[in-house]
């Protein structure tokens, strides 16, 4: 499968999103609608920081024995009256999906919100084969209508603002009424909710993601505000599941202690509104619910991370917290990120799925400021997991070569302390006698980058160790 | 290789395992039979009114609307009386729950159907399962009784609970699923229900209603 | 009674303060000996963090060898920044894992060494300082610290001594300031933007003067205040708790400009 990505377009995206008026208010949103909520979640429930350590937990173990929790979850789908299809990448996970849709005769798929489907391209897929995929979470109901990927992995939309997805109802929803009031947002929900109503009822198949997949009894969580996902899977006669190896949890008792810190860490929410646990098809005495359940494991790169430095990051619950704290995010927002994950989240694992050469730049464009280790509910430390690239990058001669011999020069004199001293002690007292006067520098050779933004501030002169020597000299250390 | 073994395979290589170790597996289906349950919060283990009082709190902050009657024999004019309220119109949909049939619904003028949803229903009474006080959530688990179309369709669900199945966490309903589906075994669906639908997809505002019910209404049942 | 010896501090100066601003150095040595201590300046460059945060883990250990020898024999290693305090403390050790040699060495190191004004607050156990600051300041939290070293309480309790300042505390002080080392060099247009958010929430706080721990942080904060054309001063926490503020504040002329 050939990937889609801007990411190597990094610092396009970048000043291409920074220059977007619309799009840095609506980031605006981000920092108003989930920091606060989060804190204020997190203070209320005094082991937050207790479950926080136990959902750690849960997955290490998890992932220490992910062959035999997938052999046991498999048996269990199966003895429910489900499939399970294991899909080694992509090409295998689109492959079967179609077959399925093909075997239930489907026209058309409604689909819960999954970012396992936006990493496989599924509606794409879909849609070239004759079959049409509507996406029924608002936000991403909202960016299909755009033809976009999410912008953020629990807010697809957070980088529009109403009056687009006023234009975007306006120019899609072509039979109703074109006087129609859409100034306010509910009048776009309501909207929405009554077009995508129809859908849920002409949809063949229904797709989910999953939050969970629990080895104890082959139950696949997901976890919705707006019951699209129930919807999707309890009206068509097929349901499938889509979710990554790494979504495996031993039993009900360890889904629930992450689903504790789950809403809280996303939306400050103390549980989302829909928390749903399906195992297997219809029951023989069932009024309602599919007809057939299908499990589609992907795996795309995940088990080469096990066991390497990258494994911590198979934790992730995608709970979106370290995107909401990250300053990054806040100033570029996730479609400069280029790929399916954007944030901090989206710099570890995203050069693991696509590759560092095209990924590169991701886990080089942070500040490593610990924000989104310090809130992540798994604890995934993930300003060490974007270090542990720059070392691969640096170790493949992948760092730019300019980059890569200042570094050399610099390290050649760090490495000297004597020569350091003597070097340093002339070059600040040149720079520091060229700057008395303004006290800083408006532009300097080399550092370009630094001076298109701010001043440069000029050194005092003398440096600290030549003061030390001449002052204290002689005198008892 | 069919692609399962391959990804096995991969598993295996990468945690440098076999798979057949006796002790891996061993942990393995410990764990499984057992389930152990990990930090449970203070906050949900108080039992009697207090239990009863948190469920009511939590439920209300999650913007769900909560009534106690004293016996089941209230409930159809308890609901009759919250339709009324909302000025919304006396039909109400439900499944073939025992508890919610043997309740005297002749006594109000509520228009009564039953089975799964179609779609056309505005109103709709589920029987839960259970609840859970440290949220305000309730449990609902699927089949004739209370099909799962009842609890996303309609645009007002009502939801009857037992205040003796209110429990004080989610372990605890857990083991009453295991108790009564048995050990391994699940229902088709079991729902989580912490207040009515809602979306923050259009510049983060909170509003109620998306694809689910507008309103969330629970009726406690104390006898 | 029997006189304690003097703890003996290994003043890590930190290139920044070194190469910058050596003021903040002495007044991180007018601190320490005023709070008892005896204070040395071993021969040193850097504690290794561009290599480290560049993906170069052998010119960093490189580097951390040679502070690891340099700083062996000290009661407690002290430096003005919680960036580089943090690299020694929790990232030495990291970077010595697989070595069994040099773990016990890079633990030892990082177990005494400190922030300077967590050492003053934690190790001291110091509650005041005998300096006098007229208006008001706000206080930047750098992430390092704050995250790495939990410096956050320390710095505010010895400036709340401070005869006739006034703290006020400015929103989301806690937030990167978009330094990021090589990060405000590579990523220039972003690192641009995450000041440009800083430097309105320093100015909406409407003090006289900004403090932080760091000087990385410091001299970007205060190039883009001084950018901006905005007035604010801009100095080291310690020249403050240090009483040391005759020299200009970071990014102001040392000499009246030539006529």
């Amino acid at each position: 499968m050939i990937v889609h990505t801007t990411s190597p377009q990094f610092k396009r995206n970048a000043a291409r999103a920074l220059a977007d008026t619309q799009l840095q208010k609506a980031l605006g949103n981000v920092k108003q609608g989930f920091i606060d909520k989060r804190r204020k979640a997190a203070e209320k429930l005094p082991e937050f920081e207790g479950l926080r350590d136990s959902a750690r937990d849960i997955k290490n173990h998890t992932l220490e024995h992910l062959d035999l929790y997938l052999e046991a979850y498999e048996a269990k789908v199966k003895a429910s009256g489900g499939h399970v299809h294991f899909a080694r990448n992509a090409d295998d996970a689109r492959d079967i999906i179609l077959s399925i849709c093909r075997e239930a005769g489907a026209k058309t798929v409604t689909k819960g919100k999954s970012m396992i489907a936006e990493e496989i391209e599924i509606n794409g897929h879909l849609q070239a084969n004759g079959i049409t995929p509507v996406e029924t979470d608002l936000g991403e109901y909202i960016i299909q209508l755009r033809n976009e990927l999410p912008s953020h992995i629990i807010a697809p939309a957070v980088h529009l603002n109403a009056t687009q997805v006023e234009q975007d109802f306006r120019r899609v929803h072509k039979d109703l009424d074109p006087k129609r009031d859409l100034s306010q947002p509910v009048q776009l929900l309501t909207e929405a909710r009554a077009v995508l109503r129809e859908r849920f009822f002409a949809a063949d198949v229904g797709i989910t993601g999953a939050n969970f997949l629990v080895a104890e009894t082959g139950t696949s969580i997901i976890v919705t505000n707006e019951g699209n996902g129930d919807l999707t899977q309890v009206l068509p006669k097929t349901h499938i599941v889509l979710a990554s190896i790494e979504k495996l949890v031993p039993t009900l008792e360890d889904a629930s202690q992450i689903l504790r810190v789950l809403a809280r860490s996303a939306t400050g929410q103390e549980m989302s509104v829909y928390t749903t646990f399906s195992t297997g098809p219809r029951r023989a005495s069932d009024a309602d619910g599919p007809e057939n359940y299908h499990v589609v494991l992907l795996d795309n790169g995940r088990s080469a991370m096990l066991g390497s430095d990258f494994e911590e990051m198979l934790r992730c619950i995608r709970c979106g917290a370290c995107m909401n704290h990250c300053p990054v995010y806040h100033a570029v927002g996730g479609h400069a990120y280029g790929w399916v994950y954007p944030g901090p989240m989206g710099a570890v694992l995203t050069p693991s799925l696509i590759g560092v050469d095209k990924a590169g730049h991701l886990p080089n464009a942070t500040t490593f400021c610990g924000r989104c280790e310090s809130v992540c509910p798994v604890r995934i430390p993930l300003p060490k997991l974007m270090r542990h690239w720059r070392e691969r990058e640096f170790e493949r001669h992948l760092t730019p070569a300019t980059f890569r011999s200042g570094l050399a020069f610099w390290g050649f004199f760090a490495k000297r302390p004597a020569l350091y001293r003597l070097v340093t002690r002339a070059a600040m007292g040149a720079l520091g006698f060229a700057g008395r006067h303004r006290g800083r520098f408006k532009w300097l050779p080399l550092a370009k980058g630094w001076t298109k933004y701010r001043d440069f501030p000029a050194p005092q002169g003398e440096t600290f160790q030549a003061r030390w020597k001449r002052e204290r000299k002689g005198k008892a250390a | 290789m069919s692609a399962r073994d391959d990804v096995l395979a991969n598993i295996r290589r990468s945690l440098g395992v076999k798979g057949t170790e006796t002790i891996r597996r061993n942990i393995v289906a410990e764990r499984l039979e057992h389930a152990p349950k990990g930090l449970i919060p203070a906050r949900g283990q108080v039992s009697g009114e207090e239990r009863l009082a948190l469920f009511k709190t939590q439920a209300e902050a999650a913007l769900a609307t909560v009534t106690e009657v004293a016996s089941s024999a209230d409930v159809p004019l308890s609901i009759a009386l919250f339709l009324r309220s909302h000025n919304l119109p006396a039909s109400l949909r439900m499944g073939d729950d025992l508890r919610l049939k043997a309740m005297p619904w002749t006594e109000t003028a509520l228009d009564i159907s039953h089975g799964p949803s179609e779609g056309h229903d505005l109103n709709a009474v589920s029987h839960a399962f259970g609840g859970v006080a440290e949220t305000g959530s309730l449990v609902l688990v699927s089949g004739p009784e209370n099909p799962s179309t009842l609890n996303f369709l309609p645009d007002n669900h009502i939801i009857v609970v037992a205040a003796k199945d209110i429990a004080g966490d989610y372990e605890s309903v857990w083991n009453r699923v295991r108790f009564t589906f048995g050990k391994g075994g699940m229902p088709r669906t079991v729902n989580w229900i912490t207040g009515p639908s809602r979306s923050g997809d259009i510049e983060q505002t909170m509003l109620l209603g998306a694809h689910g019910p507008r309103r969330l209404h629970v009726v406690v049942v104390s006898e | 009674m029997k006189q304690e010896r003097k703890p003996h501090i290994g003043l890590f100066v930190t290139c920044l303060v070194d190469l910058m601003r050596p003021s903040i150095g002495f007044a991180a040595v007018k601190l320490l000996e005023d709070a008892g201590c005896s204070v040395d300046v071993p021969a040193q460059t850097c504690c290794g963090q561009p290599a480290y945060n560049s993906g170069d883990r052998g010119t960093t250990r490189d580097i951390a060898e040679q502070v690891m020898a340099a700083f062996e024999h000290y009661d407690y290693v002290v430096a003005p920044s919680g960036s580089c305090a943090g690299m020694i403390k929790a990232h030495y050790p990291e970077l010595f894992a697989d070595d069994p040699n040099l773990l016990p060495k890079a633990e030892a190191l990082a177990d005494k060494t400190y922030e300077l004004t967590s050492f003053l607050v934690d190790v001291l156990g110091i509650s005041k300082v005998d300096a006098a600051f007229s208006g008001t300041v706000t206080y930047h939290d750098s992430c390092s610290g704050l995250r790495e070293l939990g410096v956050k309480t320390q710095p505010r309790k010895l400036l709340s001594s401070v005869e006739g300042l006034t703290l006020v505390e400015m929103n989301e002080s806690d937030v990167c300031c978009g330094f990021g080392g090589t990060f405000a060099v590579k990523y220039s247009d972003i690192s641009g933007a995450i000041v440009g958010a800083k430097a309105r929430n320093i100015e909406e706080a409407h003090t006289r003067t900004l403090l932080a721990g760091d000087l990385g942080c410091l001299m970007n904060m205060a190039g883009k205040l001084s950018r901006d054309g905005k007035t604010i001063e801009v100095r080291h926490v310690a020249e403050i708790l240090a009483g040391m503020t005759d020299e200009p504040p970071i990014g102001a002329p040392t000499a009246k400009p030539a006529k």
